[in-house]
C-alpha cells in the first residue's frame, strides 16, 4: 500500500469466512480501501455482534457512527466499528433504519455502547430498543431536534444569551446579521447540480428565434 | 460507680440515638461544570453516602460545538484546523488521523521526509500532552512543584511547534500529502540538544513524585480496572496499557514510519491510577527515544507529495509557472476532490485511539466525518471506576484518565 495509513492484518478470506459464519444475516459485503463493511439485518444485529465478539475475536466496540442519507427509504446508517486485539483486525458492521424503526441495542454485549448509542440518538434521532438510558448527551439540556441530520440547518434554530434583565440565560430564535453563505466552488463542468445563471435563456432564445 | 455508669448510659441513649436508629440518606452533589479539577467543563452528578461515591453520572457536551457538522460544510483542507481544536493539548496528533484518512481515500503517498517529520512532531506532541497531564494529575492530588517544573518542558515543546508552523498550539501543520513546510536545519539540531537536556529535568521532577508516600497513598489501588473490563469498556492508549494489555497502535498497526522505529510499550501490572500515571511517564522516555531515531535517520527530500491535484505549489514556483498558479487557485477555492468511499483511520494519540471515520461522496467536502474521541469510553467507565471510592479520589481518577473536553464533546 502506498499511503501511510495504519496497517492491519490481511483481509484475505476474512470477508468470506464471516459471510459463511453469519449466513443470511449479512445483506451486503463491501471490501474497499482495505476495509471490510458488512451490512446486516437490523433485527439480527445483537446475534451477529455476539457471534463476532465470542466466535471471531472482535473484542472491542470502538465506535458507533450515524450517517444520514435523506434520499434513501431507510435514511440512517448506523456503523459499528469493531476491533480485534488478538487478530489485529478491524471490521465495520452497518445497519440501516429510519426515524421510527428502532435498532436493537448492543449494550448487553459491550457496556461502552451505552454512550455511543446515546450520541447517535441525540444527533440523529435513531432509537435504540433496549437501551435503558437513552438520554441526550452532547446537546444542551432541553434541546429540540436532531442537529446532525442533513435537513437541520448549520446555524440551528435557537440562540442563547445571558439576559441582564431576566438575570438568567434566555433562548431566542436565531438572528443572523448576515445570511449564512454557503460557498460552492464546484466547477460547473463537473457535477454542479444547479442551473447556471443564464442557462434558462437557451430555450427562451430558441422560441424568439422561431417567431422572428 | 456502677450506678452512675448505668445512669449515664440511659441518658446517652435518649439524647443521642445510636447509628442504627436513624436512617441517613444519600445525598447528591454537583462536581463542576466549573471546577478546577474537572479539566474543563465536566459536570459530575455524584450520589454520595457520607464521603463514599455510590453512583456517578457524568454530564458531557457542555463544550459541544458541532465540529462534525461544521466539517461537512467545509472543504477537506478548510476542515483541518478544526482538528487542532479538538484535543487542544495534543493538536498534531488529532490532525494525524485526519490527514491519514484523506490520504487513504486518495491513496496518496507521502515522501519519506514528510513521514519522518510527522512522526517526529507527533512524538513531540505526545511529550507535550503528557507534560500537561502528568503535571495536572499530581496537582489534583495535592503536589504543586512538579507541575510547575513539567510545565516549563511543555513550554519548550510549544516553542518548537511555533518555530515549525508559526503557531504555538493550533499548528495546522500536517496537511494531506505531507506537512505544510519544511523545518530549518537549526530547529532539528536544537531539538537534538533539547532531547539531551530535558530528560534530566524531567527525571528530577518525577523523582519528587514517583516514590512520594502521599502520592502513592492517593493513587495506588485507586480505580483498579481489570483486563476484561478495559476491553469491554473500549479503553485504549495509556488506559488499556495501565491495565496490563500491551496494545499500542504505533506497534500493532504502524502508520507513517512507525514500523522503522524501535521503542518499547510500557504496561501496568495492577491497573490502578498509579500504573496509568507511570505508563505515561515511561511513554515520555520512549517518545524521546523515537524522536532521536527520527532525527538520526531523517532523509532529505520533499516534505509533501508532488501531486499538484492535492498539494498546492510553493509561492516561488507560482511566479514562473502558469500551471502552478492555476493549481494554487483551484486548490484554495474549490479544493481537491476525494473519491467516493469510506475509511476508518485510527492513530495512537497521546490519550488513546483517536479515530476518524470519513465518508466521501466524491465531492470536495466530506459527506460525513465522525470523530472517535478517546475520552468518551474512558469517561463512561468513570461510574464503575469510582464506585466505593472517596469523593477526593474522583479527582485522582479523572486526572489519570487524561480527558480534554474539546475532544470529548467535539
Amino acid at each position: 500500500m502506498a499511503n501511510g495509513a495504519p496497517k492491519i492484518a490481511s483481509n484475505d478470506g476474512v470477508a468470506d469466512a464471516l459471510n459463511k459464519a453469519l449466513g443470511a444475516a449479512v445483506l451486503e459485503t463491501v471490501e474497499a480501501h482495505g476495509e471490510i463493511s458488512l451490512t446486516v439485518d437490523r433485527k439480527k444485529l445483537p446475534a451477529v455482534m455476539a457471534k463476532l465478539r465470542d466466535k471471531h475475536d472482535y473484542q472491542q466496540l470502538v465506535e458507533i457512527a450515524g450517517v444520514d442519507y435523506p434520499d434513501r427509504p431507510e435514511r440512517f446508517e448506523v456503523c459499528y466499528h469493531l476491533l480485534s486485539l488478538t487478530k489485529n483486525h478491524r471490521i465495520r458492521v452497518k445497519v440501516t433504519t429510519n426515524e421510527d424503526m428502532p435498532v436493537p441495542t448492543v449494550t448487553h454485549i459491550w457496556e461502552v455502547a451505552g454512550w455511543l448509542e446515546r450520541e447517535v440518538f441525540d444527533l440523529y434521532g435513531v432509537l435504540f430498543e433496549g437501551n435503558t438510558d437513552l438520554r441526550r448527551i452532547l446537546t444542551d439540556y432541553g434541546f429540540q431536534g436532531h442537529p446532525f441530520r442533513k435537513d437541520f440547518p448549520l446555524t440551528g434554530y435557537v440562540e442563547m444569551r445571558y439576559s441582564e434583565e431576566a438575570k438568567r440565560v434566555v433562548y431566542e430564535p436565531v438572528k443572523l446579521a448576515q445570511d449564512f453563505r454557503s460557498f460552492d466552488f464546484m466547477s460547473p463542468w463537473e457535477g454542479a447540480d444547479y442551473i447556471l445563471p443564464g442557462d434558462e435563456k437557451t430555450d427562451a432564445g430558441d422560441d424568439k428565434g422561431a417567431k422572428s | 460507680m456502677a450506678d452512675y455508669l448505668d445512669e449515664m448510659d440511659h441518658i446517652a441513649d435518649e439524647a443521642d440515638p445510636t447509628v442504627g436508629d436513624l436512617e441517613i440518606q444519600n445525598y447528591t452533589i454537583n462536581f463542576g461544570p466549573q471546577h478546577p479539577a474537572a479539566h474543563g467543563v465536566l459536570r459530575l452528578v455524584m450520589e454520595l453516602d457520607g464521603e463514599i461515591v455510590e453512583r456517578l453520572d457524568p454530564h458531557v457536551g457542555l463544550l459541544h460545538r458541532g465540529t462534525e457538522k461544521l466539517i461537512e460544510h467545509k472543504t477537506y483542507l478548510q476542515a483541518l484546523p478544526y482538528f487542532d481544536r479538538l484535543d487542544y493539548c495534543s493538536p498534531l496528533a488529532m490532525e494525524h488521523s485526519y490527514v491519514l484518512a484523506i490520504e487513504k481515500l486518495l491513496d496518496l503517498e507521502v515522501p519519506l521526509r514528510g513521514q519522518y517529520l510527522r512522526v517526529l512532531f507527533a512524538e513531540l506532541t505526545r511529550i507535550c500532552n503528557h507534560m500537561l497531564n502528568i503535571g495536572a494529575h499530581v496537582m489534583d492530588v495535592g503536589a504543586m512543584t512538579p507541575n510547575i517544573w513539567v510545565f516549563e518542558i511543555r513550554e519548550q515543546c510549544l516553542a518548537f511547534f511555533e518555530r515549525a508552523s508559526g503557531a504555538r498550539m493550533h499548528s495546522a501543520w500536517f496537511r494531506p500529502g505531507g506537512v505544510h513546510q519544511d523545518v530549518p536545519l537549526k530547529l532539528l539540531t536544537d531539538m537534538a540538544d533539547w532531547l539531551d537536556e530535558f530528560p534530566k529535568f524531567f527525571e528530577d521532577a518525577m523523582s519528587l513524585v514517583i516514590d512520594n508516600r502521599i502520592f502513592k497513598q492517593r493513587n495506588v489501588d485507586i480505580a483498579t480496572v481489570s483486563k476484561e473490563d478495559a476491553v469491554r469498556w473500549g479503553f485504549s492508549g495509556p488506559m488499556i496499557r495501565g491495565s496490563g494489555i500491551a496494545w499500542d497502535l504505533r506497534k500493532s498497526q504502524p502508520y507513517d514510519v512507525y514500523d522503522r522505529m524501535d521503542f518499547d510499550v510500557p504496561v501496568g501490572t495492577r491497573g490502578d491510577c498509579y500504573d496509568r500515571f507511570m505508563v505515561r511517564v515511561e511513554e515520555v522516555r520512549q517518545s524521546a527515544r523515537i524522536m532521536r531515531q527520527c532525527l538520526n535517520e531523517m532523509p532529505d527530500g520533499p516534505v509533501a507529495s508532488t501531486d499538484r491535484k492535492v498539494v498546492p505549489p510553493k509561492r516561488g514556483e507560482m511566479k514562473q509557472s502558469m500551471e502552478a498558479l492555476i493549481h494554487h487557485f483551484k486548490l484554495y477555492t474549490e479544493g481537491f476532490h476525494v473519491p467516493a468511499g469510506e475509511v476508518y483511520v485510527a492513530t495512537e494519540s497521546p490519550k488513546g485511539e483517536f479515530g476518524v471515520y470519513l465518508v466521501s461522496d466524491g465531492s470536495n467536502k466530506p459527506y460525513r466525518c465522525k470523530i472517535r474521541p478517546t475520552a468518551f469510553s474512558h469517561l463512561q467507565a468513570m461510574d464503575f471506576m469510582s464506585k466505593g471510592h472517596m469523593l477526593a479520589d474522583a479527582t485522582a481518577i479523572l486526572g489519570a484518565m487524561d480527558i480534554v473536553f474539546g475532544e470529548c464533546d467535539r
